[in-house]
């Protein structure tokens, strides 16, 4: 503690100055007595250097690169528009080294004794048997999992990734108000947090010695390489999520990622033979270690809870037979009751004759009576909350209740009182986020992690610190005025100077054979090629039109204008078909049914739900893609580029961003042709984009060449225009543009990479790819759809499909290319068929029913 | 008494099932009137594995998957079972039921301590108000334990109706209360959820009724079915079967196939599946004097 006239002291109109902690909480960064804890002095000093703005400067940097990296946080567990971005504060929570070390060693303790508890629970159970336990505690425990009595985990190892909810009392030390045992989460964006912040404050965090984090990572993954029961040399582990309805799936996919591990949900792996596997492209792939994110009871349909639709069905039978190893082993989640947090001082003297260093906040189980009496007398000073599940339902703060209320939830708890326990509220520590450019204080809780680690545990240095305006509302996921810091642990001499990236791309070592890709990934992929080729064909074709509206509209060309935008829709759809608009007025009305088409949100088929199902297939594969190609998919968003409902009235904003997401498609596209490997995965995405283009092609041919016009020549130009192909044609035919040529450029030139036949070339490359019985000497039917459509076009003659008939309709040309096109939903319905049909889900069989009487 | 017990249960699919994974509790298990002298389990088509082991409770328990497309599913189970005429003690020497409460509640015995297990809400059974008010008549201060279960066994077979109709398996005891129909499963789970409402511990039993063919005809194969009944635990005297179905205390003609909280432990084959479409089941019982 600093004495007042030092250099400690804050000096006034200083970035501290106005910064005031409330009375009665603990301050992270300031003493009572207005000076910096020591940990806090060279940092702050260089903050000061910063000044406000240099710090809202960097806050934004934050912000900005979190908004790039996609970082997310699933609010409502539906898929697009609820994900919430990540809210990062810039200023991270220095521990110092000593007090790390203390704490460190108090979370080894408490994880220790957590593996030997559940370990008794589900072997011998003495600790119900010697009274330190009331049998009650399993028994009206639904987390208890009867069927994994018994079942011997390799190395008694129960818990192989640990996360403890911890505050700040306001007497300056931690307590554990949570235990994570199941599939803690946080660890991810912990990383993603460490990689912002680092880049944000680069200089303090190589000056201040801030202790690495992958490490850790590398630990974890040793370890979970450790427990297969065979295949000791190269097991296949794999990262189980609940998909990506689930809260945390930005950080399932990033995590295994970062580990190098293949993200399944429940629905990619099997039980045959006792065994698990991986479905994929390439047939079944055994699978020997499950890193699992999901909870106990949702883990296997037929013999943990039968509603369960993530789950793995025989995977307890698998685990019981020791086929595969699951982390945390199944049956970990017991330990997350908060009713153990009343007998974990008792347990650890009974198990590890010592006393529990790292003390949980004070609870009282209802189950006991003596306890019960205490939650009777004093229930206005405690917090009532589930004993057993943890989150099935929100906490009861009992100063919030009047007389009526309180008798009310007292009587309740009577009821049943062992499924409720009661616990004294923390006053949790502060800390200063960053508000504008000011510092405000929230209250902070600490996320620490540990994970197994050669026979003991090791913690993660540093972790995942949440912050909340509220103390109250100090909520278990991210909502409004919620946020996260990073955490520094301060070591007192440099850490070993490897880049956190350099040692993160060394802990991914994929060992993917080239057909071990999961099915249910290929289907997404496919479907995020077409997606990003319909939204590509959508905007060339919405340039094309807004070309032809900024310049002066001849009489003429306002049929044209007319045709092309009608041309959005399928035919006899759109609002321009019957009516007859007086020039003005059409004008209008064929700018509005731009904007319409671009920003309506329910605009079937439109710009809009376009990029949402793209961004929809993108998120589900998004291990898959490069951090790179990631970006661009978040910057491909129209709130982002245009945002201002002004600006989306303006045909010149509205053209700037047809060409800004012009750029970014293309972009995206240069990424997946020269960073993707050339692997199934990329595959499935290009043919998914060749099929969406050569289609596109085919419908924009329908609707705009099938009838005679008199504007063929400037309709004709718009094609190229939408196709993409004016330079090419330009550069054969000069400029004399006539529809024979046209044709044959856009649908049967192979050499045109925007043409039908190039695009049915490429699917025939790549259908030579896919795995298959070599050894069988016919075609797949898949070959044989493009061959026939490949056949068709060679064999076409152009000049025929151009004549018309006694009606200007062009009858030959409307056939060729309804043909051309059943084909390739053909061809597209067959692959799904044959590689990405999900097999149906699985379900329960009826139950028979005893009926007996006499 | 020796049985031999034939148990057929056939699922029939609409659409070919590629895969499937089962669990069956089909063995009679041992207790202390009761030995299983042979069993055999046969599936068909032929199961890709097929395995056995002891679940929480004691009972024994197969696993199976089939992994070739099938239409049709036949698990055949075949038990030779010797069967004693169970010792009750006379009702009235049994402790009052406030004892056999306060020992499940707070249990200081070894096997107090066990039973207490079912003293609590399981997946189908969760104590109810009104099945309390339901039993209260029958368990005034004091009354011996047996005596007030029997009363409430009786009033059960007299209340209800046996109605193979009314109800399904995962009908909840809440409408087998308030429609006072049901079969021998609800009539097990109401009086189990009656008596854990009061405080004491109770298990659902599975098994089998030796029935008699009606007078004059030959009993027909087939005709029996699968039975269900419970236990209530005493101290002193251990778990006590009532069969509410019947209005009796459990005898030789029930033999036990195994127990658990509720019908979700032990439930004769479960499973789950892929594919199938429409699926019927059909259940072949026999029960003959061996």
């Amino acid at each position: 503690m600093s004495t007042p006239g030092t250099a400690d002291v804050i000096a006034n109109g200083s970035l501290f100055s106005t910064y005031a902690p409330p009375q009665g909480a603990y301050d992270e960064v300031v003493t009572a007595d207005g000076s910096f804890r020591p940990q806090w002095r060279q940092f702050a000093a260089a903050l000061e250097s910063l000044g406000p703005q240099g710090l809202g400067q960097r806050w934004e940097q934050a912000r900005r690169m979190l908004r790039e990296n996609g970082v997310t946080y699933n609010v409502h567990a539906a898929p697009r528009g609820t994900d919430r971005p990540w809210e990062l504060d810039p200023l991270p929570l220095l521990l110092e080294r000593s007090e790390w070390t203390s704490l460190a060693d108090a979370v080894v303790q408490r994880v220790s004794l957590l593996n030997q508890l559940v370990t008794d629970l589900y072997g011998p159970q003495t600790l119900v048997s010697s009274g330190v336990l009331p049998a009650s505690f399993l028994y009206a425990n639904r987390g208890f999992l009867l069927p994994c009595h018994r079942t011997r985990v390799p190395q008694d190892l129960y818990l192989h990734l640990y996360a403890g909810h911890l505050a700040r009392g306001a007497d300056g030390k931690w307590v554990v108000l949570a235990d994570r045992t199941q599939g803690p989460t946080g660890a991810g964006y912990a990383v993603e947090n460490r990689i912002v912040i680092s880049r944000t404050l680069p200089n303090d965090f190589h000056e201040l010695h801030v202790e690495r984090l992958a490490p850790f990572f590398i630990a974890l993954r040793d370890t979970l390489l450790s427990l297969s029961h065979r295949n000791r040399d190269n097991p296949r582990v794999v990262l189980l999520s609940p998909g990506p309805r689930s809260a945390t799936y930005f950080e399932d996919s990033y995590l295994a990622r970062y580990l190098g591990y293949t993200l399944v949900e429940g629905g990619d792996l099997t039980v045959r033979g006792g065994k698990v596997f991986l479905k994929t492209l390439g047939g079944l792939v055994p699978v020997d270690v499950i890193l699992r994110r999901i909870h106990d009871l949702d883990s296997d349909p037929l013999e943990l809870r039968a509603e369960s639709s993530i789950g793995v069905p025989g995977l307890v039978q698998a685990v019981r037979d020791r086929q595969v190893v699951v982390a945390n082993a199944l049956g970990s989640g017991i330990l997350e009751a908060p009713a153990l947090l009343a007998f974990l001082p008792a347990i650890c003297r009974h198990l590890r004759s010592e006393d529990l260093r790292l003390p949980s906040a004070l609870t009282w189980w209802c189950g006991r009576a003596e306890d019960l009496r205490y939650v009777e007398q004093h229930l206005e000073r405690l917090i009532i909350r589930p004993a057993f599940l943890y989150r099935s339902s929100l906490p009861i703060l009992g100063w919030r209740l009047n007389q009526e209320e309180r008798e009310r939830v007292l009587a309740e708890i009577r009821e049943q009182p062992e499924l409720y326990v009661a616990q004294a509220p923390v006053i949790r520590s502060t800390a200063p986020v960053v508000s504008g450019s000011s510092l405000q204080p929230w209250h902070v809780g600490l996320r620490v992690f540990a994970c197994a680690s050669q026979g003991g545990y090791r913690i993660m240095p540093g972790g995942l610190s949440r912050v909340s305006e509220s103390a109250e509302k100090f909520g278990e996921s991210m909502s409004a005025g919620q946020g996260s810091k990073d955490v520094w642990v301060l070591s007192d001499t440099p850490v070993e100077s490897v880049s956190l990236l350099k040692t993160a791309s060394a802990a991914v070592e994929v060992r993917r054979s080239p057909f071990d890709l999961p099915s249910r990934v290929a289907d997404n992929l496919f479907w995020l090629g077409r997606h990003v080729e319909r939204a590509e064909s959508i905007v060339r074709h919405l340039r094309s039109a807004l070309v032809r509206m900024t310049t002066d509209v001849a009489p003429g060309g306002l049929r044209e204008l007319k045709l092309l935008i009608s041309a959005l829709s399928e035919p006899g759809e759109s609002k321009f078909d019957a009516v007859d608009y007086v020039q003005e007025d059409l004008l209008d009305e064929l700018s509005q049914e731009i904007r319409d088409f671009l920003f309506s949100e329910n605009r079937p088929g439109g710009f809009y739900q376009t990029l949402t199902s793209l961004h929809g297939t993108a998120g589900i594969v998004r291990d898959r893609i490069s951090v790179d190609s990631w970006r661009i998919i978040n910057q491909l968003d129209l709130d982002i580029l245009l945002p201002s409902p002004l600006a989306r009235q303006r045909l010149g904003d509205v053209s700037l961003l047809l060409n800004q997401m012009l750029n970014l498609l293309s972009a995206f596209s240069g990424l997946a042709t020269e960073s993707m490997t050339r692997g199934l995965g990329w595959r499935f995405l290009d043919m998914g984009r060749r099929i969406e283009r050569a289609l596109n092609t085919l419908t924009i041919a329908g609707r705009v060449l099938t009838r005679e016009h008199p504007e063929m020549t400037s309709l004709l130009e718009a094609v190229l225009e939408i196709a993409d192909s004016s330079m090419t044609y330009r550069y054969r035919y000069l400029t004399t543009l006539q529809l024979a040529p046209v044709l044959d450029l856009l649908l049967v030139d192979e050499t045109n990479p925007r043409a039908v036949g190039y695009q049915l070339a490429a699917l025939a490359e790549h259908m030579r790819g896919l795995p298959g019985d070599s050894t069988e000497p016919m075609r797949t039917p898949e070959q044989r759809v493009v061959l026939a459509a490949q056949s068709m076009l060679r064999l076409t003659d152009v000049e025929g499909l151009c004549t018309a008939d006694a009606f200007g309709v062009r009858t030959h040309l409307v056939r060729f290319l309804e043909q051309l096109s059943a084909h390739l939903w053909h061809l597209s319905d067959t692959l799904t068929q044959t590689y990405l049909m999900h097999t149906a889900n699985s379900r329960q069989l009826g139950l028979p029913s005893p009926v007996a009487w006499s | 008494m020796k049985y031999l017990v034939q148990h057929t249960t056939t699922y029939t699919y609409s659409e070919t099932v590629p895969l499937c994974h089962n669990q069956a509790h089909l063995t009679p298990r041992d207790h202390s009137w009761q030995r299983c002298l042979e069993h055999d389990l046969r599936v068909a088509p032929e199961p890709a594995l097929l395995e056995e082991w002891s679940d929480y409770f004691g009972n024994r328990v197969h696993f199976f998957s089939l992994e070739l497309p099938h239409q049709r599913l036949i698990v055949h189970s075949r038990s030779l079972v010797e069967v004693e005429e169970p010792a009750y003690p006379p009702a009235a020497a049994t402790p009052g039921w406030e004892e056999a409460r306060r020992a499940v509640q707070d249990p200081q015995q070894s096997d107090a301590r066990i039973a207490s297990q079912f003293a609590f809400d399981s997946p189908y059974i969760h104590r109810l108000e009104t099945a309390l008010s339901y039993a209260r008549p029958s368990f005034p201060p004091g009354r011996p334990l047996l005596e007030a279960a029997l009363d409430l066994t009786a009033r059960i077979a007299s209340d209800f109706r046996y109605d193979p109709v009314a109800t399904c398996v995962n009908t909840p005891t809440e409408e087998v209360l308030a429609k006072r129909r049901g079969v021998c499963q609800d009539f097990a789970h109401l009086q189990i959820t009656c008596l854990r409402s009061l405080g004491l511990a109770a298990r659902y039993v599975s098994g089998y009724l030796l029935t008699d063919p009606p007078p004059g005809q030959p009993k027909l194969i087939g005709a029996d079915a699968s039975h269900a009944w419970l236990s209530v635990f005493c101290p002193s005297f251990g778990w006590l079967d009532l069969d509410p179905t019947n209005n009796q205390l459990a005898k030789a003609r029930h033999v036990t196939l195994a127990w658990g909280r509720d019908y979700g432990d032990v439930c004769p084959v479960k499973g789950v599946l892929i594919g199938g479409g429409h699926h019927t089941l059909s259940v072949a019982v026999d029960v003959t004097p061996a």
